[in-house]
C-alpha cells in the first residue's frame, strides 16, 4: 500500500466545539474508570471502622485531594452531559450543525457550573 | 454459527452501552441527592446510610450497569489507539480483572463481608 502523508500536529489540530465535547467526553469517560476501584477502596475502608472513617474524612480534607475529587466531579459532570446530548443525537434530536454546536455548548458550560458549585462547597 | 465478524456485530455492543447508560443516568443522580442530603455524618450516621436494602440493590445495580458500561469504552479507546493483537488483549483482560473485581468488592463491602 502506499504510503499516504500523515499531519498530526496536535498543536496545530484546531477542533470545533463539538470535537471537544467529543474528546472530553472519551478523557473523562476514560477517567472515571480508572477512578472506579479507588471509590471501591475509599468506601471500604470508610465503611471497616471509626477509625477508618476519620482516616478517609482526613484524607479528603487535604487540598490536593479535594483538587483532585473536583477534577472527577467535572469528569463526572461532563460524561454525563456529553452522554445524554448522544443519547438525544441517537433519536435524531438536534442534529442538524446549528443545534449539535449549540447543545456542545451547552454541555461544556453545564459541567463547568457543577464544577464551580462543587468548587465552592469543596475548596471556600 | 453466528458471524463473529462483519458490519453488525457492533450493534449488541452499542446498545449495551446504550441501555446501561440510561441505567446509569437515572440511577446515579438518585444516589448523589441520597448521600448529598445526608451529609455530613459521623461514622454511625455514614453506616447508617448504607443500611436499607434498596440502597444497597440500588449501587450494586448501578456498579454493575458501569462495569458493562465501561468495558464498551474502554474496548473502544483500545481498539482506536492499541493495535499490536497481544498487547490489546492483555490490556482488555486487566480491564475485565478491574472491573469484575470492583463490582465483586463493593458487593462485599455492602454486604459487610470485608
Amino acid at each position: 500500500m502506499a504510503k499516504r502523508p500523515v499531519y498530526l500536529n496536535l498543536l496545530r489540530i484546531h477542533l470545533p466545539v463539538t470535537g471537544w465535547v467529543s474528546i472530553l467526553h472519551r478523557v473523562s469517560g476514560a477517567l472515571l474508570f480508572l477512578g472506579m476501584p479507588f471509590g471501591v477502596w475509599g468506601l471500604s475502608i470508610s465503611l471497616s471502622s471509626a477509625a477508618g472513617f476519620r482516616h478517609m474524612t482526613e484524607c479528603v480534607a487535604y487540598p490536593l485531594a479535594r483538587l483532585f475529587l473536583l477534577f472527577l466531579i467535572w469528569a463526572f459532570a461532563h460524561h454525563l452531559f456529553a452522554g445524554l446530548r448522544h443519547l438525544a443525537l441517537d433519536v435524531h434530536l438536534g442534529v442538524d450543525l446549528q443545534q449539535a454546536r449549540q447543545s456542545s455548548v451547552a454541555v461544556l458550560l453545564a459541567a463547568g457550573l457543577v464544577t464551580l458549585l462543587a468548587a465552592w462547597e469543596l475548596l471556600a | 454459527m453466528k458471524a463473529t465478524t462483519g458490519s453488525h456485530t457492533g450493534t449488541g455492543t452499542w446498545l449495551l452501552q446504550r441501555a446501561t447508560a440510561v441505567v446509569l443516568a437515572l440511577a446515579l443522580p438518585v444516589l448523589t441527592l441520597y448521600f448529598l442530603a445526608a451529609m455530613p455524618a459521623d461514622f454511625v450516621g455514614w453506616q447508617a446510610l448504607f443500611a436499607p436494602l434498596w440502597l444497597r440493590l440500588l449501587m450494586l445495580l448501578a456498579a454493575g450497569a458501569l462495569a458493562l458500561h465501561a468495558w464498551v469504552g474502554v474496548r473502544d479507546i483500545f481498539m482506536d489507539y492499541v493495535h499490536p493483537t497481544g498487547l490489546r488483549l492483555a490490556l482488555y483482560l486487566a480491564v475485565i480483572a478491574v472491573l469484575s473485581g470492583s463490582v465483586a468488592w463493593l458487593a462485599a463491602v455492602l454486604w459487610g463481608v470485608t
